[in-house]
């Protein structure tokens, strides 16, 4: 019963460009499908090993300049002699380049990590980004800072001679979206379910005795803040091909607070949680917007509903949901509880 | 060398609002355990209601200084009891969120309120600069720098001098043992905040003649007293006060002889030097949290 759910959802998501004609939904449907994968890698890190992330745009956006400036090509001096050019590759490489670069950041946050919890782990996260930011700013010569990076080609795939695939149109970048958003979806659930998975969970809920038990913190840590750092690089790879435009803005602190919004009001340390809380507060602004609203009364809302939800929903929606069902159907919450779980 | 001078003179007078601006972060820390993320809006709040005062109601500049940090505190005691009091035992992460939706609820309704337009604040000060040999101040900065220096003066009195501070600091090191002793806590940590938030509203209210105040400068105020109080180790005063004046030196340095666009990235690079080779920060207080 649960798989007949899914996949009614799965054919139901694939079939949305078919009768969906007006555009600009579409663009929404795409940009907010674009931050429930950035949403779903925060989760990994805050929901599963309890490290609250707030620097977490900066993977989102070193893999949008990587995966542009890639697939541009550069000329950068990096020292006064010594000049680094990169000829103009495919998008499809560009892209993985992005990933990569984001996954090492990842990498070396997550070293660093391994000494500092807590207010400090959320500290040193915002100063990375900003510093990231900074340098998105000011490296004129190989970003243009504030100029932004233009006419990003989109990405392309195929054979040459054979066939070829344009990623040009919003239907096409729908697809494009959705797959890599269910290839995300179901990498993070193989992976918290995983051995490793355990061992995130163990961290989170208790260090000291996951410690004494074996597990290597420094390990799983370093490891669930690459995976998350990758994965939000191939949201920012995706959101670059596809706006085709990127200034230092994708850098700003509003990104994360969306980004953990999502996460907090969805529900951490589950796997749905992100995608509920991304549709959410992905289309609420558009919502907002229909009511003729100006942006700054639209985020004070959104800071007005992040302390609500605190307040009261503390374990975000999905599990309060999940709890009302449960004492409803009391009877048969034996069997159902067991699924539920497994999800 | 003169300009190593200059840079040096600089720094020392930016250092004492830095320091102003750690101070009240750190005190929020060491006795409530909150991140306060609302600390630059404070900031910011203070220079905004400076720039009404002096520039909209007419009001004297002295004066309006002393009722842009008063009603500073008032708005952090506001947001102690309205929305802190309540989580009290709650675990860090969720306080955190909670001062970042204040946070971003504060900082948009600035921009509603007064437009993202940048704005100046006039200053009673005569314009031509103070100058000793080949050294130039302005007016405006040294008198910042005076209040700066008077108001952590009057800080550490507040806290090492006043039965208040007392029950301040018996909070700090032991919140349970310090309530058996009949030290009313939910008082204490009205103050505390209230107090925090002076200290930034001040911050603001001072800085903000000197520069320009617009919404979001609130951000990197709030990002500075993080390496700030970083620096100093979470939780110290002394730490701060000292950490204030190392960032003005770092980032006038950095801005003098490397380049003025990484100004505001000197912080950052500190705080991650900071916590790489000494995560405890410079003066070591009690334990690290987590």
């Amino acid at each position: 019963m649960k798989r007949g759910a899914t996949i009614a959802w799965l054919l139901f998501l694939f079939s949305v460009p078919l009768w969906m004609t007006d555009l600009y939904v579409l663009h929404v449907l795409i940009v907010t499908g674009i931050f429930i994968i950035a949403a779903m890698s925060l989760n990994l890190l805050l929901g599963y090993t309890g490290q609250l992330s707030l620097g977490h745009v900066a993977f989102f956006g070193i893999g949008a300049y990587v995966s542009s400036l890639v697939s541009l090509g550069f000329e950068v001096h990096l020292l006064p002699t010594w000049l680094v050019t990169l000829e103009a590759k495919p998008v499809w490489f560009a892209m993985l380049c992005g990933i990569a670069l984001a996954g090492l950041c990842g990498w070396v946050i997550g070293k660093i990590s391994f000494k500092v919890r807590g207010a400090y782990f959320v500290i040193v996260s915002v100063s990375f980004a900003e510093v990231v930011r900074l340098v998105a700013l000011n490296w004129v010569e190989l970003t243009q800072g504030p100029m932004a990076l233009n006419n990003i080609p989109a990405l392309r795939l195929g054979l040459p001679g054979w066939f070829e695939l344009s990623f040009l149109r919003k239907p096409a970048n729908y697809y494009l979206v959705l797959v890599v958003a269910v290839l995300c979806y179901v990498l993070i659930r193989r992976l918290v379910h995983s051995r490793a998975g355990r061992a995130m969970v163990a961290l989170r809920e208790n260090e000291p005795l996951a410690t004494s038990v074996g597990v290597d913190v420094t390990k799983f840590l370093v490891l669930a803040t690459m995976v998350s750092a990758a994965m939000a690089g191939a949201a920012g790879a995706l959101y670059a091909h596809y706006v085709r435009i990127v200034d230092p803005d994708v850098f700003l602190f509003i990104y994360t607070v969306t980004m953990v919004i999502m996460v907090i009001s969805g529900g951490k340390g589950t796997l749905i949680g992100p995608v509920v809380g991304g549709l959410i507060f992905g289309l609420l602004p558009e919502v907002l917007r229909a009511f003729a609203i100006k942006p700054e009364v639209q985020w004070v809302v959104y800071g007005v509903l992040m302390i609500l939800v605190v307040y009261f929903l503390p374990d975000g929606i999905v599990p309060a949901v999940r709890k009302w069902w449960q004492h409803r159907g009391e009877t048969t919450a034996a069997g159902d509880s067991a699924t539920e779980a497994a999800r | 060398m003169d300009q190593l001078l200059q840079h040096g003179v600089n720094a020392l007078i930016l250092g004492g609002t830095y320091a102003l601006l750690g101070i009240g972060l750190t005190l929020i820390f060491g006795i409530m355990r909150v991140v306060n993320f609302t600390h630059g809006e404070l900031y910011s709040f203070g220079a905004y209601m400076m720039f009404m005062w002096v520039m909209l109601a007419g009001v004297n500049f002295f004066l309006a200084l002393i009722l842009a940090v008063v009603l500073g505190i008032a708005l952090g005691a506001a947001v102690e009891i309205l929305l802190l009091r309540r989580l009290k035992g709650a675990d860090i992460d969720t306080t955190m969120l909670v001062m970042i939706g204040a946070w971003i609820a504060l900082q948009n309704a600035e921009q509603l309120t007064w437009s993202g337009v940048a704005k100046s604040i006039d200053n009673p000060f005569p314009s031509s600069p103070l100058v000793l040999g080949p050294v130039s101040v302005s007016w405006n900065r040294l008198f910042v720098f005076v209040v700066a220096l008077a108001l952590i003066a009057g800080a550490y009195a507040l806290i090492n001098r006043t039965k208040l501070g007392k029950a301040m600091r018996a909070t700090f090191q032991d919140r349970e043992t310090a309530a058996l002793m009949g030290v009313e806590i939910n008082f204490i940590h009205t103050a505390t905040f209230a107090l925090g938030s002076g200290l930034a509203a001040a911050a603001g209210a001072l800085l903000g003649p000197v520069f320009v105040v617009y919404p979001t400068m609130g951000d990197l105020a709030s990002l500075k007293a993080f390496a700030i109080v970083i620096l100093g180790g979470l939780g110290s005063i002394p730490g701060a006060t000292i950490g204030g004046f190392i960032l003005a030196f770092m980032e006038e340095l950095g801005a003098g002889y490397i380049s003025s666009g990484f100004r505001d990235g000197m912080g950052f690079l500190l705080i991650i030097l900071i916590l790489v080779l000494k995560p405890t920060g410079l003066f070591a207080q009690k334990e690290r949290i987590g």
